[in-house]
């Protein structure tokens, strides 16, 4: 038994979360946003490679560095405490997820992986599980859905439809187009179980990135309250302040290690892995919610503003916690698994 | 990252689960708030000590088992799962017994571990008095150094099991002059020392769970202090470190609510989900059980690679008494108008321990440092926000 990342794991960690420091300021972050059609950086997705994140999941044959589940969910919490406006996830960890276990004839991962691992390649994955496809406009390859198939076509094969969100940097399109033999990558008989896995990785890497989102708007909040001050003193030292910040405190300190153990049950295969990347939605997303309710608290009126950051969090949050399945999907799997009546819950089920 | 047990461990979780069902009471042990329920379940610890089993974690040669904190998991586990009783010494083996082990003479080990382990020795704790609660700091009872002993005048209030308990330990003003959490010091007596008078208090289930204590110009030797004279602040802080840390409350005493709540919600499902909120609730339940299970592997693995607990600590206070609250007052809300029947009622059908849960469950956030406390503390020391 030992419930902890080995160094390696931690010093990567540590290493993208300077990088990511330095580097991705939330000004520069507004900027990208705020300037481009696209709300995305080639710059910043130069950076990212640069560091090794497109590479992650692709096999080493094709260039990458194939690690798995668990580093993710690392650089991921990261990700989310720094608000990266980026297609990173939905190219490299869930397109490589599904180029990766494509049949083994398919042509697709010998063209895509390399370029995909090299940073060179944005990938996008529409699910009906999702009204719109993230990225869709912008990415040199779509993997969507039809019936279960996986199949793979440029956006000039398809109409977009471009639908603006709360979160400016998120580019949300509706997207129209035609199933074909020549589209169709993959038969539904291995397709079904290829988007199974795939929604439970956006679903686990969604966890991690409210994981990061919830520490990060607790700092926000926990520094305005130590900076700002009324009635001669910093609001901080008033305990109905200190006591929304502490409450965030708990729930994040419970929610991180429901992450960490869907992310190792994803990585071994454990057939409940869905109950528990469901359980980790479910818990991150309740840490995220109640982390932007408590800090826009704190910040009072500033932080209803434009101007603060916090917004950028708090709009991340929101958006992410309802995609890849909404809370009533994972509460509806969490339900059915554990309300069952053969169900085994209680003491010594926990990894057994 | 391994989730999963060792072929020791396995069998370990197997000796116990077969030791259990050998030996635990055909019929649950009355409350250890009576005279009788006290000895019987006095006579329970002696029977675990037996195999070690009454303080796992201990080194053998002091009554214990030598488990490390993952064997101690499992032992929790196996332990609530089978239905076992409460523990009438948890002031001693889980609170006294580690500040013990840290800051004990190697005589005082030797002297008090074995027999709190064997139950010859029960123990009530002694930090409360009427003016210091969450203020512990304003402690006023006395110790006044005479030769080779305390003189100790005052009087403690709120002390768990200190009705029929052998022992106590806690907090006493040895500088007369002191302030604050200064010129404190940490010393154990026997209840029956000449000069104390125990007067029990009636808690809301009507039985006297804990107790006032007065003292008397009460003579305790020197030898029964832990630690320096003045020290004793730092030293029941760690003591109030391990309460709300890992040991006190072990995961599998909220799972197993959690499976007996599940239970109750699937045998009256069709009546619970009248109101939506209870099948949430039960989720909920479930679901933050699994958490503190989680965390508290978690933490019991960094802690043998060396980490230790600060103030994270806190939350884990928090976090229980909060699940254990909702686990109850759903089982309420499932049981409805039965809910209110005493445990011995004619025709209670499968209500079960629920209501006298029910009252536990609101000690929790009170005893042990209110929640109100524990956030200042986790604002505090965690977060790093300014003192009031």
């Amino acid at each position: 038994m030992d419930f902890t990342f080995d160094e390696q794991q931690l010093a990567f960690r540590d290493a993208i979360r300077k990088f990511l420091m330095v580097e991705a300021a939330p000004e520069w972050l507004r900027e990208i946003w705020e300037t481009t059609e696209t709300g995305r950086s080639a710059e910043l997705r130069a950076k990212l490679a640069d560091q090794g994140l497109t590479a992650l999941s692709v096999p080493e044959e094709f260039g990458g560095i194939n690690v798995g589940d668990l580093d993710w969910t690392l650089v991921q919490q990261e990700l989310g405490y720094f608000a990266i406006p980026d297609s990173l996830t939905a190219t490299a960890y869930l397109g490589v997820y599904l180029l990766n276990h494509l049949p083994a004839d398919v042509a697709l991962k010998r063209e895509w992986l390399p370029r995909i691992a090299a940073g060179q390649a944005r990938v996008a994955v529409g699910h009906p599980i999702n009204p719109m496809v993230a990225d869709a406009k912008n990415a040199d390859l779509l993997l969507l859905w039809h019936e279960g198939e996986v199949h793979a076509l440029s956006p000039a094969q398809a109409t977009l439809r471009m639908n603006p969100s709360i979160d400016l940097s998120r580019r949300l399109y509706k997207i129209e187009w035609t199933p074909s033999e020549a589209t169709r990558v993959c038969k539904a008989t291995i397709g079904q179980k290829l988007w199974a896995g795939t929604i439970d990785r956006a679903g686990l890497a969604i966890s991690a990135q409210l994981i990061g989102l919830a520490q990060r708007m607790l700092d926000l909040g926990v520094d305005h309250a130590a900076q700002r001050k009324q009635f001669g003193k910093p609001i901080g030292s008033f305990q109905a302040v200190k006591h929304h910040m502490a409450d965030v405190a708990v729930k994040v300190e419970f929610a991180e290690p429901v992450v960490h153990r869907a992310a190792y049950a994803l990585a071994q295969d454990d057939p409940r892995a869905p109950v528990y990347v469901s359980q980790a939605r479910l818990a991150a997303g309740e840490a995220a919610l109640l982390a932007a309710r408590k800090s826009i608290q704190v910040h009072g009126a500033m932080g209803y503003t434009w101007e603060a950051d916090l917004q950028m969090f708090m709009k991340r949050a929101w958006a992410l916690n309802a995609t890849w399945g909404d809370s009533k999907f994972h509460k509806a799997r969490l339900a059915a698994a554990v309300l069952a009546d053969d169900a085994r819950v209680g003491p010594g089920a926990t990894f057994a | 990252m391994r989730l999963l047990y060792t072929e020791k461990q396995n069998q370990f979780r197997a000796e116990v689960r077969e030791w259990l069902a050998a030996n635990l009471p055909g019929q649950p042990l009355a409350s250890f708030d009576t005279p009788e329920g006290f000895e019987q379940h006095r006579a329970w610890e002696r029977k675990l000590s037996e195999k070690g089993f009454s303080a796992v974690t201990w080194p053998k040669d002091l009554g214990g088992r030598g488990c490390d904190l993952i064997e101690w998991l499992i032992f929790e586990e196996e332990y609530w799962a089978a239905g076992s009783p409460l523990r009438v010494n948890q002031n001693g083996v889980f609170l006294l017994a580690p500040t013990l082990m840290e800051y004990g003479t190697p005589e005082q080990k030797a002297r008090f571990l074995p027999r709190m382990a064997t139950a010859e020795d029960i123990w009530a704790q002694g930090w409360s008095e009427p003016g210091a609660g969450s203020d512990m700091a304003a402690i006023r009872s006395r110790a006044q150094r005479d030769n080779g002993h305390y003189v100790v005048n005052g009087q403690k209030v709120w002390s768990t099991r200190a009705v029929w308990a052998d022992w106590i330990f806690g907090l006493f003003r040895t500088d007369p002059n002191s302030q604050r959490h200064h010129g404190l010091t940490f010393l154990l007596m026997p209840l029956k020392t000449p000069g104390i008078t125990i007067r029990p208090i009636k808690q809301l289930n009507g039985l006297p769970g804990f107790a006032e204590i007065f003292f008397d110009d009460v003579k305790v030797p020197v030898e029964n202090r832990i630690g320096e004279e003045g020290q004793g602040w730092s030293i029941a802080m760690a003591t109030a470190g391990f309460e709300r840390g890992l040991m006190l409350r072990s995961p599998a005493r909220f799972q197993q609510t959690a499976r007996q709540l599940v239970e109750l919600y699937r045998r009256h499902r069709e009546e619970a989900d009248a109101d939506p909120g209870i099948r949430d609730a039960v989720i909920k339940s479930w679901m933050d059980a699994e958490a503190y299970a989680l965390a508290t592997y978690r933490t019991a693995c960094r802690l043998a690679k060396g980490g230790h607990i600060g103030a994270e600590a806190s939350t884990n206070k928090i976090f229980w008494s909060e699940l254990d609250l909702l686990m109850h007052e759903t089982a309420m809300r499932i049981l409805g108008a039965r809910g209110e029947l005493m445990p011995d009622a004619a025709d209670g059908g499968d209500i079960g321990a629920w209501l006298d849960g029910f009252l536990f469950s609101l000690a929790g956030p009170i005893y042990a440092g209110t929640n109100e406390i524990q956030r200042n503390i986790i604002a505090e020391r965690m977060l790093g926000l300014p003192r009031a």
